[in-house]
């Protein structure tokens, strides 16, 4: 029989309809949503897909109880996936903190949508950046990719899901309703061609008594269920065993600092950007979709003698702070587009603004994406 | 010299000998009625796998089962569970937690699962106050009672039939005990773990030390004699008028019966899904 999990082949494909092809092609089994536009593509491509390979998607009650048990089925150890916008989103950031505090590889697909509130469901845009950084209460860090493209909705769910089982934690794919919807070429590969992880486990036989599961910022193997490890799973504070302590403070840094810096230690793997700015006076940041619409700024700069290059970040979260001094140290001007009042800015100003003149351009509505004349504009500004 | 060992102390995690619960509380009792009950079954741990929410309750499992237990957030052990059972349908998955937890803030996922009548066995220690919290009121807390929150008593109507909503929802499997009912309990719970379908057993656990004080109806032996007094059968209830059966706690096992079970329609759908594309 064909293998029904990779669809080899050169598609034309929209974007949603890639993520979740991306999802399956990454070996994801356990998938669980509530319908929200402008998401919902993927949790109707999910739900037809996955069964054909052995997988399922649930339609939950609440967002909430979606990411409960994609957290439980990740634990049971499957590979697994939400897919949700901005209020979904808002609904499952406790239990994102959960995730985070347990140390459970899963995927959480925020195709951004009009906001705040029920804000405007068809409408992309980006504002939801920092909320996937800080959304859920604590200090803790978090993995965050942004596509920008139809074939990078493939392509890095099969990274995020990739992360999220070697660094076992939560990863967001944060597309937008434009790239969500956007129809183009996706190319995906031959099955052998996909690199797929799974999870560290522990060695079968292991006494549970002597298990480490938790706490290593080299990622502690995953004592999943099922297996006899008998494994005690708590978000509350706790060691390197698992052993709940709410009485110790040292305890308490323990348990914060091992999770931002299973993260931050390994931040050099998993940052991803897409760098041309070589010779460049003038380079534009940005994310996402609206990097199309830098790209072709910037392009046509260039043809008018203009040295104008840009910076795409594709992974947001832990934030590329090294990226963004080293080509800072190279510019004179950074334009930081995005389609939002600013929510990236200060973070970017923050490393680039000893270097260079750092400013921001928001689209001339926010919900649509830059246009390419006025990012002409901004830029002959700046260089006056 | 031999040493004694309890019959259940297999089941009880290396090294976490003390419970939390305060002096008289009513959760002992269910941890030994499910223990008894799992071992009643033939089964061992490594056959669960147990989730639990947040408050008093949540720690009969957490951490004392020496077992995979997941000790998840306020309100959405029935939600974990869900996955859980999902990816693992061979293993038992058993919540225990309390009626704060299970029917206040996750009343939804306790209406849905039941609808879905997917197979897990939910034990719902119903002490009818938050003790963990110092006290406060409870949608189980009777109208007029003095908490915490409601110094000059509740002003809400307390929900007096946790079971009734449950069986409404469609679970397959409910029964309703008092912790004046050990024995009965671990039977019904014996019955649950071996019924294909969403199973409930709800208990009336006393907590002397917040609902005790608060309502002035004492110590814990003081609230055992009151459940004793108050409880009576399903059959017994029957005969009586609604007007009778004020006050009283109907127990026993009130619904048992076959209905579809969701895992066996998801592997259904998982077969005609792959059927469809050879």
């Amino acid at each position: 029989m064909k293998d029904m999990r990779v669809l080899t082949g050169r598609n034309f494909m929209m974007g949603n309809v890639a993520c979740a092809e991306g999802a399956i092609a990454a070996g994801c089994e356990f998938a669980a949503g509530y319908p929200i536009t402008p998401a919902t593509e993927i949790a109707n491509h999910l739900a037809e897909r996955l069964p054909q390979v052995g997988g399922a998607f649930f339609q939950m009650e609440d967002e909430i109880s979606a990411i409960a048990a994609v957290i439980g089925a990740s634990w049971a150890g499957r590979k697994s996936m939400t897919v949700t916008s901005g209020p979904g989103i808002s609904l499952m950031s406790e239990n994102l903190g959960f995730a985070i505090g347990v140390e459970t590889p899963c995927v959480i697909v925020n195709v951004q949508r009009g906001a705040p509130s029920t804000g405007m469901p068809t409408i992309g845009i980006q504002g939801d950046m920092v909320q996937a950084k800080h959304g859920s209460h604590g200090d803790y860090e978090i993995i965050a990719l942004c596509p920008s493209s139809p074939q990078e909705m493939f392509d890095l769910t099969v990274v995020g899901f990739n992360y999220a089982e070697r660094y076992r934690t939560p990863v967001f794919i944060l597309s937008d309703a434009f790239v969500g919807h956007m129809r183009e070429e996706v190319t995906i590969p031959e099955c052998e061609k996909i690199k797929t992880e799974y999870r560290k486990i522990p060695e079968a036989g292991t006494d549970p008594r002597t298990l480490k599961g938790f706490l290593s910022e080299d990622v502690a193997p995953m004592p999943i269920f099922g297996r006899g490890f008998k494994a005690h799973v708590t978000s509350s504070c706790h060691d390197e065993v698992g052993k709940r302590n709410l009485i110790d403070i040292s305890a308490l840094d323990n348990y914060i600092r091992k999770l931002s810096q299973k993260i931050l230690k390994h931040q050099d793997e998993i940052t991803l950007v897409e760098p041309d700015y070589e010779g460049a006076e003038t380079v534009l940041v940005s994310y996402g979709s609206v990097a199309r619409a830098a790209a072709a700024a910037a392009s046509q700069a260039r043809k008018e003698g203009t040295p104008v290059g840009t910076l795409r970040l594709i992974t947001a979260w832990p934030f590329p702070g090294m990226e963004i001094e080293k080509m800072a140290r190279r510019a004179k001007q950074v334009i930081v587009l995005e389609n939002n009042l600013g929510q990236m800015y200060p973070y970017i100003k923050a490393e680039a603004a000893h270097f260079a003149e750092v400013s921001f351009l928001p689209p001339r509505w926010v919900g649509e994406i830059q246009d390419p004349q006025d990012i002409l504009a901004k830029i002959r500004e700046v260089s006056k | 010299m031999s040493e004694l060992v309890h019959p259940l102390h297999r089941f009880i995690r290396p090294s976490y000998l003390h419970t939390t619960f305060c002096p008289g509380c009513g959760n002992g009792i269910l941890v030994q009625s499910i223990l008894r009950a799992i071992d009643g079954c033939g089964m061992e741990m490594d056959d669960f796998v147990f989730v639990s929410g947040i408050g008093c309750a949540a720690w009969i499992p957490s951490p004392f089962f020496n077992a995979d237990v997941l000790h998840t957030t306020h309100g959405r052990p029935i939600a974990f569970a869900f996955g859980i059972k999902m990816g693992l349908p061979e293993k038992k998955v058993m919540v225990a937690s309390g009626d704060g937890d299970l029917v206040a803030i996750g009343g939804n996922h306790l209406i849905h699962n039941a609808r879905r009548n997917v197979e897990m066995v939910v034990i719902c220690s119903n002490n009818g106050i938050y003790g963990m919290t110092g006290g406060q009121a409870a949608p189980t807390t009777p109208m007029g009672v003095k908490t915490t929150t409601t110094p000059y008593g509740t002003v809400e109507n307390a929900f007096e039939d946790i079971s009734g909503l449950v069986i409404a929802a469609g679970a397959s499997f409910v029964a309703r005990w008092t912790t004046a009912h050990p024995r009965q309990i671990t039977n019904s719970i014996k019955k649950a773990i071996r019924k294909k379908g969403f199973s409930f057993i709800e208990v009336m656990t006393q907590c002397p030390i917040q609902f005790g004080r608060k309502t002035g109806l004492g110590s814990a032996v003081k609230m055992l004699e009151d459940y004793k007094k108050r409880s009576i059968t399903v059959k017994e209830a029957e005969k009586l008028s609604p007007e009778e059966l004020k006050g009283k706690i109907v127990v026993g096992e009130l619904v048992d019966k076959e209905k579809p079970e969701m895992l066996q329609e998801v592997n259904r759908m998982k077969q005609r899904a792959s059927g469809a594309m050879t």
